[in-house]
């Protein structure tokens, strides 16, 4: 009898567990995983491949590739490194978009056909069933920028051999730079942070923040939380868009003077 | 099933749809799905009808906004041109065609009497370039060959997007069609009797106004929207030759548009629009040698178009509505020149009219749709008070469904069936009663 019972238990555990791998839940809205299979097919399956693998009809032409969505392996997340994302971390890079990829921001989708488009991803990889989403980590308030933190990120940049696949420049040239691979196997280039382009998980100085802690699963890229202290990771920020910041300087300067 | 119960189901299959002439002119450009590696589906809920994916992808410029936008990221052979044709069956009727009543002896007197017609067809050759020219610089050149083998422009324009890093303020110059998210460009149905919007041409008998809402237009625009495109508005300043390039203009037409759109839970996206045109048409010209002197129109005199449309989805199920409000001068509307008052009749009024459509679309998926439309223009006062109140009054309704069964990110192939049947108020040409057309046609319509 309580085997039995116990049996059951599992039964409605497992059945629960799958039903929650069906739905997704950004704030308010619930994503219904049956919903997002028609938009999948209208929107998506062209690059990500009807089984989710990233090996839809397109994708020998792109570069980088389509996710995997079978590996349940996400760049832009708030989880650590290594853990599922949230759902609002899916439903924000539909919405945003992968800058500079074949990616485009589907905002123009409603909010609720984009949390159904999170459900149905979600049912291409077991993971979503056997574990639960890793905890957004916090990201603190920024401190102000100046010189000094600026320097203090370049020093960073320098000692935590940032520029061994970024360069000594930032500009994505560094030693290592042309042999690196994503977990795919596929060529991967470190990004050129003085390229003055979007940031592929957003723009803002707290995306970025938490690009650093978070690392981007799939690439090179790791997590930093581990080795650096939040307040050295603002300087490293703060570097970083030093860079960006001089590189759109020097550009209009260019335009302004008529070179 | 013996061969003559056969032959007799297809000679149905074949009547069952047929009447038409002339294929319109749409968009529906596979060079973009080249270029971004998308589907039909992404940008057109059946194409050429846009979904709102599709509509913002057009507002930006045709760009997504990736960072990828400009030419020199596609490959060196890349040329973004599209072709588009429709080759099909039809078969056209209407039912009261001046005919003598002695074949080949006009002298014989004539009578009205139903004529049909049906055979294959092709609607011509659509080409459309578009694309960017650079980032945040986008252009569209569509000259169209007609089934005769005559080319003519139908859109040439180039877009400056995104100006001051804004996306409310986008300009475009050259010949375009008016904003608006319910294009003729794009309507799903081709026939001849059902291929069209007719409030959007709608005239009264008689007025000798020169304007169709989806003619192209010479002009410039400003246009903008929001960054998810639900808040949109449009401003444009045009020729007064309603988009022919062979005349000059004697002044300039202003049309504005403003949408908003807002998300319903488990409906969809839920938009109303509003519009209006305000344009002059000059009533007579100097002449030499009694030739008009083209770009010397004078007694200019105004008309208006305006209205309000809204698109509603209920999941797979949408319905698109349309009112239009239409008012001519009284000299426009009689054919009057502005200098001979006298020549008006008795008690001559501006004509106005009220017109409209729903049409309503079950979009099965991507590659399944079906169509149904209803319209109708009606006249709320005449010109000439002499004039039968319902003189020239249009209704029109069309059924059709499209199945794609080739859509890739590199071209797509339609099957395409439909029947139309419109009614002319007194229109017969020589009894004056209503003169009622249907179109049945089937094809596969085709771009690449």
């Amino acid at each position: 009898m309580m085997k039995g019972r116990a049996v059951g238990l599992v039964v409605i555990m497992c059945c629960s567990m799958f039903s929650l791998a069906q739905e997704s839940k950004i704030g308010k809205l619930t994503g219904h995983a049956k919903a997002g299979k028609g938009l999948y097919r209208r929107y998506c399956v062209t690059c990500h491949g009807p089984h989710g693998d990233g090996e839809g009809e397109n994708a020998p032409h792109l570069d980088p590739k389509p996710r995997d969505f079978t590996r349940a392996t996400f760049k832009c997340r708030s989880t650590p490194s290594g853990s599922l994302p949230t759902d609002s971390d899916l439903y924000d890079t539909i919405s945003r978009g992968v800058y500079n990829s074949a990616m485009p921001p589907w905002r123009p989708l409603t909010r609720q056909d984009r949390a159904d488009l999170v459900a149905f991803i979600k049912t291409f990889s077991t993971r979503f069933q056997e574990e639960q989403p890793g905890t957004p980590l916090p990201i603190p308030p920024q401190p102000p920028t100046s010189p000094e933190s600026v320097q203090r990120g370049a020093e960073l940049f320098q000692d935590l051999n940032c520029w061994s696949c970024h360069g000594k420049e930032g500009r994505g040239n560094g030693p290592t730079a042309r042999t690196l691979t994503d977990s795919k196997g596929y060529p991967i280039l470190p990004f050129d942070l003085t390229s003055g382009m979007h940031f592929k998980c957003g723009e803002s100085s707290d995306r970025l923040f938490r690009d650093l802690i978070t690392g981007l699963d799939g690439t090179p890229m790791p997590s930093f939380s581990d080795a650096m202290k939040p307040d050295q990771i603002w300087d490293v920020v703060h570097f970083i868009e030093s860079l960006q910041a001089s590189k759109k300087e020097n550009r209009l300067i260019r335009v302004l003077k008529g070179e | 099933m013996g061969i003559a119960t056969v032959k007799k189901i297809g000679i149905q299959l074949l009547a069952l749809g047929a009447l038409l002439a002339t294929v319109p002119p749409v968009h529906a450009i596979p060079a973009f799905a080249r270029k971004y590696n998308l589907r039909c589906s992404d940008c057109h809920e059946a194409w050429p009808k846009l979904n709102h994916f599709g509509q913002t992808f057009k507002d930006n410029g045709y760009q997504l906004m990736t960072g990828r936008d400009a030419p020199i990221f596609q490959q060196t052979s890349y040329f973004p041109i599209m072709f588009r044709s429709t080759p099909f069956w039809h078969r056209e009727s209407n039912n009261r065609v001046a005919t003598d009543i002695v074949p080949g002896n006009p002298g014989s007197g004539q009578v009205e009497s139903q004529v049909t017609k049906s055979g294959f067809d092709i609607s011509g050759l659509d080409i459309v370039t578009a694309g960017t020219l650079y980032k945040n610089t986008s252009f569209e050149v569509q000259p169209a060959l007609d089934k005769n083998g005559k080319f003519h422009l139908l859109t040439y324009y180039v877009r400056f997007d995104n100006l001051l890093g804004s996306r409310w303020l986008n300009l475009k110059v050259g010949l375009f069609a008016l904003d608006t998210l319910l294009s003729d460009d794009r309507e799903l149905l081709l026939s001849n009797t059902g291929g069209f919007y007719q409030s959007y041409y709608f005239t009264p008998i008689g007025d000798r106004t020169t304007f169709g809402l989806g003619d192209h237009q010479l002009g410039a625009e400003i246009m903008g929207h929001s960054i998810n495109d639900y808040t949109r508005y449009a401003i444009s300043v045009q020729s007064n030759t309603d988009g022919s390039t062979n005349t000059t203009p004697n002044y300039y037409d202003i049309y504005g548009e403003f949408s908003q759109g807002c998300e319903v839970p488990r409906l969809g996206l839920e938009t109303i629009g509003v519009y209006g045109y305000l344009g002059e048409r000059p009533t007579y010209f100097q002449t030499s040698n009694g030739t008009p002197i083209d770009g010397a129109g004078l007694g200019n005199r105004s008309f208006s178009r305006a209205g309000a449309y809204g698109l509603w989805y209920f999941g797979k199920f949408d319905l698109s509505t349309f009112y239009l409000h239409g008012q001519d001068n009284v000299f426009l509307g009689n054919n009057v020149p502005a200098n001979q008052p006298f020549n008006l009749p008795i008690g001559a009024a501006g004509p106005t009219w009220n017109g409209g459509f729903v049409e309503a679309h079950y979009t099965y998926n991507p590659q399944f749709i079906l169509v149904g439309k209803y319209e109708t223009a009606q006249m709320s006062r005449q010109a000439n008070p002499a004039t039968r109140k319902a003189l020239g009054d249009v209704s029109v309704w069309a059924v059709g469904y499209r199945w794609y069964p080739i859509m890739s990110s590199r071209a797509g192939l339609a099957w395409h069936q439909e029947y139309a049947r419109g009614r002319t108020v007194g229109a017969a040409p020589l009894t004056g009663r209503n003169d009622v057309t249907s179109s049945f046609l089937m094809g596969f319509d085709f771009d690449f």
